[in-house]
């Protein structure tokens, strides 16, 4: 179907965030209005900026999408994307598309944007030389990336620099070639730009400057560029990063006013009233932008011209660029270049504020290292503010409480949100958290680099929130033990149940697997299983991968195996082309890469118990060889060990709990760092607790001393029943112990005369005698359905359209 | 290609009985991976993969009008397929009929 039906409205020529933003705000000011964009490229706007987020990390360019589908047909604007405009038929007040479509219009916007510059340097049409202006540009780029064993970005700007970081970032070497003797020269002044070479430099990324390309060497494609000393640089992949180049043909083939861009008025009126212009093809008072700001500060004045409202006039914007390189903090405001003003610089620790102040009034800053007071900064220069004490004026920009930022002072430069803006969504929607900042107002969606403000924003607004207690649902603001209490209290035994009972987890699902745990815990396993309320791991019983596949860690004791259960194992993964099988560092064998669907018949056919390694469960008691074959042996760790996995294996836990038993105070087995590690001394064992050798790393308490095996595994079940039963959800031994102490809890868990040992013991024995072994659950049940896609559980859908027709 | 206005364009990805409540599955529609899912609020598709690192959301958590990424935590809306919590970006969303006991996807024009 295509346009052109009704009476013609507002038509958009270019669909990148320029014809995005005029949409949106001519939409909010004219609510009949007719809106189509009608976009050259295949994909639905998308935001361009972060571009370089997707160079540097990958991932699916939808993800930069600007509106979903319905955002279009929500506000019926029409959006047509692969469609490109090649005339304007000026007195026929229509445009020709290049399939020879006709579509009139009663205002035109063209926000046709721009091209990235390609210099004209003899070779650069070469294989392997890309621009970086577009997702098909990022994609082409990583793909040439991956084999590259040198890569060179031609242009030390804004972009190229990010560009050098993406690939970097990707595992190539980068150098960046520029032309002038600084980077960033229209943004940054020498000593800066200094500053910012050599933090390049420690981030990988070379930097020659003052290097003039001549050539582009190479048999059909790149191999090095030749500069004019003659000097060659070899490189196998070349981004050219020098600029943009207005899109202005369509413009200038119609007769509209061009120059470098489309010559537009402080309505962004062409030299045709019922034309106007928006974005990277606008020329305002002789400037064209490169920069998202202006865009939408330009599509704001457009949108009120073309609905006829009133609305300030454009008179141009005061550039704010900001470099989105981790590990840089660079803010560059308006006119930075100009004498006067002054400087705060502390080169040992990279930081470098100028704050440029011309005839008594601030012109522009430059904040590298440290941008504190960026955004008052911008608001000060943006307002002409008069300056009489530039240094005090940096001191405090630097100092500025967020509640002194003014209203209007923007904070997302991406999407054009001021301070008030956020303030009062916080303020009116009851926002909470930065994200919901973010998700309501867009501020920080895109570059990101407003984030750490929006977050003391919500700080400022919301208080002394960060010191509420630690709620196991934060949406209900209900702790573990309000949660515990109600299940304890009403017998309930699903997550379902405690979120009919008391809301926990009907808002959002975050705190499901929590519930799920606490049922469990309350009604000693004789709780009612419910998948959703678990993690996928504990839904398939298997651990999710990177990419959505999963790994399976069977059960063995103690890390003992045998020939035939290592050769049933090895028929498995032949069987399945399991792609990897590794020795895990506890003490096990992992088969990594298998797909959801395969897991059952490979559990079927392995015949071992489940590992739980996915799970916040009992995972491995790793055992040194002790007594039974080690010369300084004084303890059977093997035999303790594995009677500790038997006793234990399959409970859940708080978080996972790992254990270890060493034969003798050597202590191969690391015991000393596990959640409980026993190890053998003359004349019994010492049972820690609390030990760690993961993110951080920890020497467990010790809790007791044992004369015997038997008095080992009591003490340290007691113990687990103990942590079971009291720590937070998700808190390890480490900081459980920690926060509670040691004596506090030996006085507990030691105290045999109070009969509380013996209490905790016989909980977790009525716990353990419930457990079932999930492998062989699932085996023996043969349901397909969490393993399977939807259309394999429902086979084919031989259906036609719904009876009743196409409603919904 | 439009949006607005358009036929719809209805096809059956499966059964409303194999999705249980508050889980999700994947399905392939016209070879797009979507991710179904039945929540409190009714059935609601978006698609497969998370914005961040490619995710499968049919794995995550769903509770309310969202799900959790199962590999980094990322809470998309599942209305409008905006990420809501840990990151920011979106998912497309498409919406769903269920007729007769069978789930139906608008795939759009
Ligand atoms: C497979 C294995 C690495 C290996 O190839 O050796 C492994 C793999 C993972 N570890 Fe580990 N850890 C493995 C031994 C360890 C060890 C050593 C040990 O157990 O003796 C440690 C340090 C000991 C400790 O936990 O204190 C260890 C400390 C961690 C941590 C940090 C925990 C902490 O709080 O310090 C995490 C992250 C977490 O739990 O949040 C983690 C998380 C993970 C996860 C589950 C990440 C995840 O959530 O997806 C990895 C799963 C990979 C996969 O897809 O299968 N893994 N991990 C080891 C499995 C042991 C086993 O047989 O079950
Ligand atoms: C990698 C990268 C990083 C950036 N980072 C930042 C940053 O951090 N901060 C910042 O402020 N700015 C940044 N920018 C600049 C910013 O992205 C641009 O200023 C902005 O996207 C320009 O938007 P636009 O809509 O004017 O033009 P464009 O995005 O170029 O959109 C114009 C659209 O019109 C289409 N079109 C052209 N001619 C026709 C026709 N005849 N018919 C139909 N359609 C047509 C084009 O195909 C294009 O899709 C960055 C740019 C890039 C490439
Ligand atoms: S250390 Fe553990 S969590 Fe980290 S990558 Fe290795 S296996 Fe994964
Ligand atoms: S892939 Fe979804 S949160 Fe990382």
């Amino acid at each position: 179907m295509s346009g052109g039906a009704g009476p013609p409205g507002l038509l958009i020529v270019g669909g990148g965030i320029a014809g995005q933003s005029l949409a949106e705000r001519a939409r909010a000011l004219r609510p009949q209005l007719p809106i189509t964009i009608l976009a050259a490229e295949r994909r639905a706007p998308y935001d361009r900026v972060r571009l370089s987020a997707l160079l540097a990390e990958g991932g699916d360019p939808e993800r930069l999408r600007l509106r979903p589908d319905s955002w279009y047909e929500d506000h019926r604007v029409e959006l047509r994307t692969g469609v490109s405009v090649a005339a304007i038929d000026r007195a026929g007040r229509a445009v020709a598309t290049a399939d020879g479509e006709r579509l009139p219009y009663a205002a035109l916007a063209l926000a046709t944007g721009s091209t990235a510059l390609v210099p004209p340097i003899p070779g650069i049409d070469k294989q392997g030389v890309h621009v970086f202006r577009t997702p098909e540009d990022c994609e082409e780029i990583l793909a040439a990336g991956r084999g590259a064993g040198r890569a060179c970005v031609l242009g030390g700007g804004l972009l190229g620099l990010e560009a050098a970081r993406g690939l970097v970032a990707q595992g190539v070497p980068v150098t960046v070639v520029h032309l002038m003797d600084r980077l960033m020269e229209r943004q940054l002044d020498g000593p800066s730009a200094a500053m910012l070479a050599r933090r390049m430099a420690e981030l990988e990324v070379e930097v020659l400057l003052a290097r003039d390309t001549r050539e582009v060497v190479g048999n059909g494609r790149v191999t090095g560029l030749r500069f004019a000393d003659g000097d060659e640089l070899e490189c196998d992949l070349l981004v050219v990063s020098v600029g943009i180049r207005p899109n202005v043909e369509l413009a200038r083939r119609a007769g509209l006013e061009c120059e470098r861009g489309i010559v537009v008025d402080d309505r962004l009126r062409t030299s045709d009233p019922a034309i106007w212009a928006v974005g990277e093809c606008a020329q305002h008072r002789a400037v064209v932008y490169g920069l998202v700001a202006p865009i939408h500060e330009q599509a704001r004045a457009a949108a009120a011209a073309i609905a006829g409202s009133a609305c300030e006039p454009y008179a141009g914007s005061v550039p704010s660029a900001a470099l989105k390189v981790m590990g840089v903090d660079l803010v560059a405001v308006g006119d930075a270049q100009a004498e006067g003003g002054c400087t705060v610089s502390d080169p040992g620790r990279g930081i470098y504020r100028r704050l440029v102040v011309r005839d008594g009034r601030a012109v522009g800053a430059i904040l590298m290292g440290d941008a504190a007071g960026a955004e008052s900064l911008q608001a000060l220069v943006a307002a002409g503010g008069e300056v009489a004490d530039a240094l005090s004026a940096l001191a405090d920009a630097g100092r500025a409480d967020v509640r002194d930022l003014p209203d209007e002072a923007t904070v997302c430069s991406c999407h054009a949100v001021t301070r008030g803006a956020i303030v009062a969504a916080i303020r009116e929607r009851g926002l909470r958290a930065p994200s919901e900042v973010h998700a309501c107002t867009r501020a920080g969606t895109g570059c990101g680099g407003c984030r750490p403000l929006v977050a003391r924003l919500v700080e400022a607004e919301v208080g002394d929130g960060a010191a509420e207690p630690a709620y196991l649902c934060p949406c209900r603001r209900l702790t573990r033990e309000q949660v515990l209490a109600v299940a304890r209290e009403r017998g309930l035994r699903s997550a379902s149940e405690l979120a009919a009972a008391c809301g926990v987890g009907r808002d959002c699902g975050a705190c499901k697997p929590a519930v799920a745990y606490l049922v469990s815990l309350a009604s000693h396993n004789r709780h009612e299983e419910e998948r959703h309320a678990r993690f996928i791991n504990d839904r398939v019983h298997a651990n999710i991968q990177r990419d959505g596949s999963f790994s399976v860690v069977p059960r063995i004791y103690g890390g003992v195996t045998s020939p035939a259960e290592l050769r049933r194992i090895a028929d498995v993964a032949e069987k399945y082309d399991v792609p990897m099988v590794k020795i895990t560092g506890g003490q096990r064998i992992d088969l990594l890469g298998v797909r959801k669907d395969q897991l059952p018949s490979i559990w079927a056919d392995l015949g071992m118990p489940s590992g739980f390694a996915y799970s916040k469960a009992i995972r491995t008691v790793k055992t040194c060889v002790g007594t039974e074959f080690c010369r300084f042996g004084v303890g059977d760790a093997i035999g303790l060990g594995i009677a500790m996995e038997k006793a234990w294996e399959g409970l859940h836990t708080p978080h996972k709990v790992k254990s270890a038993v060493s034969g003798c105070p050597r202590n191969c087995a690391e015991a000393s760092v596990k959640d409980i590690g026993v190890i053998a001394v003359e004349g019994g064992w010492e049972v820690l607790v609390g030990g760690a050798a993961g993110s951080s790393v920890r020497r467990g308490d010790l809790l007791a001393r044992a004369a015997t095996d038997e008095e080992a595994i009591r003490v340290a079940s007691t113990f687990l029943q103990y942590y079971r039963e009291n720590a937070e959800y998700l808190e390890r031994t480490y900081t459980f112990v920690e926060r509670v102490g040691i004596e506090a809890i030996r006085a507990v868990v030691l105290d045999e005369a109070s009969g509380e040992p013996a209490a905790l013991r016989e909980r977790l024995a009525i716990a353990r005698a419930a457990v079932r072994d999930p492998w062989q659950e699932a085996v023996d049940s043969d349901e397909g359905g969490p393993f399977a896609d939807l259309d394999e559980s429902s086979g084919p859908a031989l259906v036609g359209p719904p009876a009743g027709g196409a409603r919904s | 290609m439009s949006v607005v206005a358009r036929e719809r364009n209805l096809v059956a990805v499966g059964r409303a009985e194999d999705i249980p409540p508050l889980e999700g599955r994947t399905v392939t529609v016209a070879g797009r991976r979507v991710a179904v899912f039945n929540t409190e609020h009714g059935f609601r598709a978006t698609a497969a993969f998370c914005p961040h690192r490619g995710g499968p959301l049919a794995d995550g958590l769903v509770g309310g009008q969202s799900v959790i990424c199962p590999l980094h935590n990322w809470r998309i809306d599942l209305d409008c397929g905006e990420v809501v919590a840990g990151g920011s970006g979106r998912v497309p969303v498409y919406p769903v009929l269920e007729r007769d006991g069978w789930l139906y996807l608008d795939l759009g024009g």
